[in-house]
């Protein structure tokens, strides 16, 4: 990657012929299955995450992206509650109610879009990545394939990452202590092969391909689901105008049909250091002045002294 | 099927991609409600009233394809002046002994025609298969109205039968609006006729309850209604619970059949010898006069050249049944001491079968018990984890079961055939060794059945002879010496005796006994000495034709893919359209031609007309598509072949919150196995202690009861702890919080589950009073690395009258918030008798009790 979106840490393998490679998962046609999920845990052979039934995450038991959960499939139980239940929960004491009398289930599922959300969530493989932005080690890089790829053996566990993604990707390992992500499987592309998730993905919700080719089918896409009749379909992390894009660009975008928020995505993301390149730079060359003035003072007052 | 059969689904994905529309009628709003672009929320257990609602609607909007009807279904034919219905009777067909709660059925006949006697009562779910196919009918006459007028026409029966099922009773009984019921039955048939077709999907969520047969049978009376069976794009497709399923009743685990769908001969009925089981199985008309080919055949292929003309082909050493020996018949009769051991085999009934808790106390009584499976299943740790030890009803040291666990090969380390739902058998190689002591199924069986035979090696006793004589000399490959897996499907399909040439299929197969054949509608999978079920090139998809693929894989009989497909032409052999085109008559060369493999003799025009005296194939007119029964028509009124009644009816699960709104006097099938005794409680109807209705679904995540998942961690963490999806006035109700748990109680146990309050659950407003419904997912048990209740726990054991299928889909519980209070089938300590009340040799019938009927 280079340019001027480039952060200067940012540590890149160069190697000839190779393309953008990123994912377009399509949520439109995701069944919620999470064979993604357990064929990425398989082929990085990643620990299960815990054993515990997680309230309010409908079907969803893992929880998040993690260091040991690279694909994770998230569950949005859409209904709103009714008016009564709602009523009952402003007020202090919930009415149970009369024998007979039903608040209109039926009536108040209308006119929501659809009903339950599936979202097969993944580390975006950013143009501006935050993490890559942020890692003092080099553990990640930048491949010849513009993914970021997190080196396991190189990642001194100082977490620097992990607040820097904007997207919650990163995370480290509570016991190993290094951090974990997505690879877009760095090692299957070396041989040709597509990554573990795509393969798995029943519908092809998953798609994986040249990163130009897949923005131009997800736009088809977005087009043919607003011909339906599906007006909420659009673009996450691609196809964005300049001043609108995330992070400068998502390498794993995605088809959402309602607003980011309802998936747990942020509107809006940037690099950190990206975000505050200007006045990163002018505090550390400040700094510097104000190092270098303090040294030259401290070596005057010293002179003084010694004379 | 999004939860269930994922990777299948895919398929469905793409056809809603290219606009098909599907329809999606659950008790609960799934992962396959979500893609669906209608969901129709409905009580578990009401679906012949839905289903019957839209043939009723069908039939007075004269809807139905009517060519199609006339020519192809029994819609004409007249049925005798004896019969009544059960808009006559009140709930129950005529010819019903309240003694023995079974029908006489001799009353439902076609006018003109005779019924193979059937002399004696019938037990229950052992049909004589030539009842079936009517393939028992003899002589006679049909007598027809192709005017569909005569008062006593199926037609006019139908009409009849299904005459209160309207709308407005539709929603009085499953809840299900007039709307959401009109805007089914318009898509329905506005998508059926000569341009287009509509196909059914179904699984357990039919099968699964004590009408369940008559469930799929109602939906196969509006499918020959609306002309969509034997077309491309139509049907019936039943989505199996399991893998392979399908080839386990083809290739039969079921006691009452041999392969292929011959039926067991039974001990003490007119079937003593080969001649008279012939005279009963075999049919004069249609296809099914070719199987005495195949009872011979298969006879060659079991006792090889010890089968010779003289001793039948060793036909009377094949053991008879004597009774119903179904899985539930069986655990009865365990928990009674009457089986001293016990097989389980890619089973797990300690917490995946009907009234677990009674499974594991009968697993108690038996003297040895082998458990084949990839873990430590809990079949296995009866004695030692169950909640009947945890309570201190069954003690370990008490318990004489002695267990034998045999490690099996997993999927990938042995080779063989699985069978899909859709008759297509696709041979998988092996991918690795199994790991230590792990062996196939089939190196096992083989195995034992060696060790065996050596035991009896020399015997000259009589009943020894079938062990003795027993051909069984498949070649061991390899170090662990498995038997050749293709040798053994070389014999199921078939081959000349003398010179051991394959046949090509089961046309080839004689009743003299110089072919042998496993299996006949198999016959021809090892066609040419080709393994064709290894074959997998998908054809081009973009020639006319091309999505039939004949050859990926095999499908049986004789790799036709849509069956009855002459159906997919009109009664003069041409397509009924352009669009749905896929077999027809080729007048040029005097030919059936298409995509697919005619379902139909070659060379039989058109307008071919039988003889009245005329037998076998040559009784099937050139227009008469089903030939597998004796009048080539697709069946809208079953004369035989059911023991609970020739059209479906809206029957009450035996456990209901309701009473039955169109039969109050009769209430659940009559004819259902109840098995009442005092280990077995049930709720009666309406009663105020359970007044929710219980379902049971699956997950994508999990495999039915968790022994293949919860002992793998990776998917073991996506759905980790047992719960239970409820409404949210209903948790409301009873103080349950989403996330905390709950316990769901019926007679026979409590189980606790983690509450998952969800808007998807609703209750329904049934003949307008709330009815809430809980879903339970059936995948935990005690064992494994994330153990959970089983649901299995809270069922009763009862049976649909011709399967013996358990209703596990439709029952009574209630709900409380918190944990459960002791071990769950605590309840039922002491109840379970422990002295044994029939001996192991002891004939079944003596210790059959008797059955109460009604509800």
């Amino acid at each position: 990657m280079t340019g001027t979106n480039a952060a200067p840490t940012e540590l890149a393998i160069h190697r000839g012929g190779a393309r953008r490679m990123g994912f377009f998962t399509d949520t439109s046609v995701c069944i919620g299955c999470k064979a993604c999920e357990v064929a990425c845990k398989q082929w990085n052979d990643l620990p299960a995450d815990g054993s515990q039934f997680k309230k309010g995450g409908s079907y969803d038991h893992t929880g998040d992206l993690s260091a040991s959960t690279w694909r994770h499939v998230r569950f949005v139980e859409l209904l709103e509650p009714s008016p009564p239940l709602q009523q009952e929960a402003i007020s202090a004491l919930p009415a149970i109610p009369p024998a007979g009398e039903l608040p209109d289930l039926v009536a108040m599922a209308e006119g929501v879009g659809s009903k339950w959300l599936f979202m097969s969530d993944v580390c975006k493989h950013c143009t501006n990545a935050g993490c890559l932005d942020a890692c003092p080690t080099g553990a990640l890089i930048r491949t010849e394939h513009q993914t970021v790829v997190l080196q396991a053996d190189v990642c001194n566990g100082c977490g620097y990452c992990v607040p820097a993604c904007p997207f919650g990707v990163v995370d480290r390992d509570p016991i190993d202590g290094r951090a974990g992500k997505c690879t877009l499987c760095y090692d299957r592309l070396e041989d040709g092969l597509e990554p573990a998730c795509a393969k798995a993905c029943p519908t092809d919700s998953i798609q994986f391909g040249p990163y130009e080719e897949l923005v131009a089918q997800a736009e088809r896409r977005v087009a043919e689901l607003h011909g339906r009749g599906i007006d909420g379909a659009y673009l996450y992390g691609a196809a964005d105008e300049p001043e609108h894009e995330l992070a400068g660009g998502l390498g794993a975008f995605f088809l959402l049909t309602e607003p980011p928020e309802r998936y747990g995505l942020p509107a809006e993301a940037e690099s950190p250091i990206q975000e505050n390149l200007l006045a990163a730079t002018a505090a550390a060359v400040g700094a510097g002045l104000l190092a270098a003035a303090g040294a030259a003072l401290s070596f005057t007052i010293a002179r003084r002294r010694g004379r | 099927m999004a939860e269930a059969h994922p990777v299948g689904f895919r398929w469905v994905m793409k056809a809603k991609e290219r606009g098909a529309r599907i329809i999606n009628v659950d008790p609960r709003y799934s992962r396959t409600s979500e893609i669906a672009d209608h969901h129709v929320h409905i009580r578990a257990g009401t679906d012949i009233a839905f289903l019957g609602g839209l043939i009723h609607h069908v039939l007075e909007t004269e809807s139905y394809f009517r060519e199609y009807v006339v020519n192809y279904t029994n819609a004409s034919t007249i049925i005798n002046e004896n019969f009544k219905d059960t808009e006559d009777l009140g709930g129950l067909f005529s010819g019903f002994d309240p003694d023995t709660g079974m029908y006489d059925r001799s009353s439902w006949m076609y006018e003109g025609g005779e019924m193979a006697s059937a002399a004696g009562v019938r037990e229950h779910a052992s049909q004589a298969f030539e009842e079936q196919t009517g393939a028992g009918m003899h002589g006679g006459k049909m007598h027809r109205d192709d005017t569909l007028e005569h008062p006593r026409c199926v037609l006019q029966i139908l009409r009849r039968h299904f005459g209160r099922y309207t709308p407005e009773m539709v929603q009085r009984i499953c809840g299900i609006s007039a709307e959401d019921f009109h805007a089914v039955a318009k898509a329905l048939i506005e998508n059926s006729g000569r341009e287009r077709t509509t196909a059914f999907c179904y699984a357990v969520g039919w099968t699964q309850h004590t009408a369940g047969v008559q469930m799929i049978r109602t939906a196969a009376i509006l499918q020959l209604l609306l002309g969509n069976i034997g077309r491309p794009g139509g049907g019936i497709m039943a989505l199996r619970g399991h893998a392979s399923i399908q080839g386990s009743t083809d290739i039969p685990t079921l006691y009452d059949l041999l392969p292929g769908y011959l039926h067991m001969p039974r001990a003490g009925e007119q079937e003593l010898d080969l001649k008279s089981y012939i005279d009963t199985g075999g049919a004069t008309r249609g296809w099914w006069s070719n199987f005495d080919k195949y009872i011979v055949s298969f006879l060659k292929a079991w006792f090889g050249d010890a089968a010779t003309e003289d001793n039948g082909y060793g036909f009377e050493a094949i053991p008879r049944i004597s009774g119903n020996h179904s899985h539930f018949a069986t655990t009865m009769r365990m928990l009674d001491g009457g089986v001293e051991g016990l097989f389980v085999m890619g089973q797990n009934p300690a917490v995946g079968s009907q009234h677990a808790g009674l499974q594991r106390r009968a697993l108690a009584k038996l003297k040895w018990l082998v458990v084949r499976d990839l873990a430590e299943i809990e079949t296995a740790t009866f004695w030692r984890d169950s909640p009947e030890v945890q309570s201190g009803e069954l003690r370990p040291e008490e318990i004489q079961t002695e267990v034998f666990l045999m490690p099996a090969a997993a999927h990938v380390e042995k080779e063989g055939c699985f069978t899909n739902t859709q008759r297509l058998v696709q041979f998988r190689d092996k991918a690795l060794e199994p790991p230590g002591d792990a062996r196939s199924e089939l190196w096992f069986m083989h195995h034992l059945a060696k060790r065996v035979k050596a035991h009896y090696a020399g015997s000259t006793r009589k009943r020894d002879w079938p062990l003795v004589n027993l051909r069984w000399d498949y070649p061991e490959l390899g170090e662990i010496r498995e038997p050749d897996v293709e040798a053994v499907m070389k014999e199921i399909n078939g081959y000349e005796v003398a010179s051991g040439r394959l046949v090509s299929g089961f046309t080839e197969l004689r009743s003299d006994g110089s072919t042998a054949c496993g299996c006949w509608i198999y016959s021809g999978i090892f066609a040419d000495g080709v393994n064709q079920a290894r074959r997998r090139n998908p054809g081009d998809i973009r020639k006319e034709g091309g999505h039939v693929s004949p050859e990926w894989a095999w499908a049986w009989p004789a790799n036709r893919r849509v069956l009855y497909n002459r159906a997919s032409a009109d009664p003069q052999g041409r397509p009924w359209s352009e669009r749905k085109k896929y077999v027809w008559w080729d007048d040029a060369k005097r030919r059936w031609t298409g995509y697919d493999v005619p379902d139909f003799p070659a060379e039989k025009p058109p307008d071919y007309r039988a003889s009245d005296d005329a037998e076998g194939m040559d009784a099937i007119n050139g227009d008469d598509p089903f030939m597998m029964m004796a009048d080539g028509r697709g069946w809208l009124y079953s004369p035989s072949g059911l023991l609970d009644g020739p059209l479906p009816t809206h029957y009450e699960p035996i456990e209901s919150p309701v009473h039955n709104l169109l039969y109050p006097s009769v209430g659940a099938d009559p004819t259902g196995i109840r098995w009442r005794r005092p280990e077995n409680p049930l709720h009666a109807t309406g009663d105020p202690r359970y007044p929710i209705v219980a379902t049971t679904f699956r997950l994508t995540e999990h495999h039915t009861a968790g022994g293949m998942s919860r002992t793998l961690p990776w998917l073991g963490e996506l759905q980790p702890e047992m719960f239970a999806e409820i409404d949210p006035v209903l948790a409301r109700e009873r103080g349950i919080e989403d996330g905390g748990w709950m316990t769901i109680v019926t007679e026979r146990a409590e189980i606790e589950a983690r509450a998952l309050v969800t808007e998807r659950m609703r209750p329904l407003r049934v003949d307008g009073k709330p009815v809430h419904q809980v879903g339970l997912p059936w995948h935990w048990g005690y064992a494994g690395g994330y153990p959970g209740d089983s649901t299995n726990d809270l069922g009763a054991m009862s049976g649909d009258p011709n399967v013996s299928i358990q209703e596990s889909k439709a029952f009574t519980c209630d709900v409380r918030a918190g944990r459960r209070r002791g071990p769950s089938t605590e309840r039922l300590k002491g109840v379970v008798a422990t002295a044994p009340r029939v001996a192991p040799n002891e004939d079944d019938r003596a210790a059959e009790l008797p059955k109460e009927v009604g509800h």
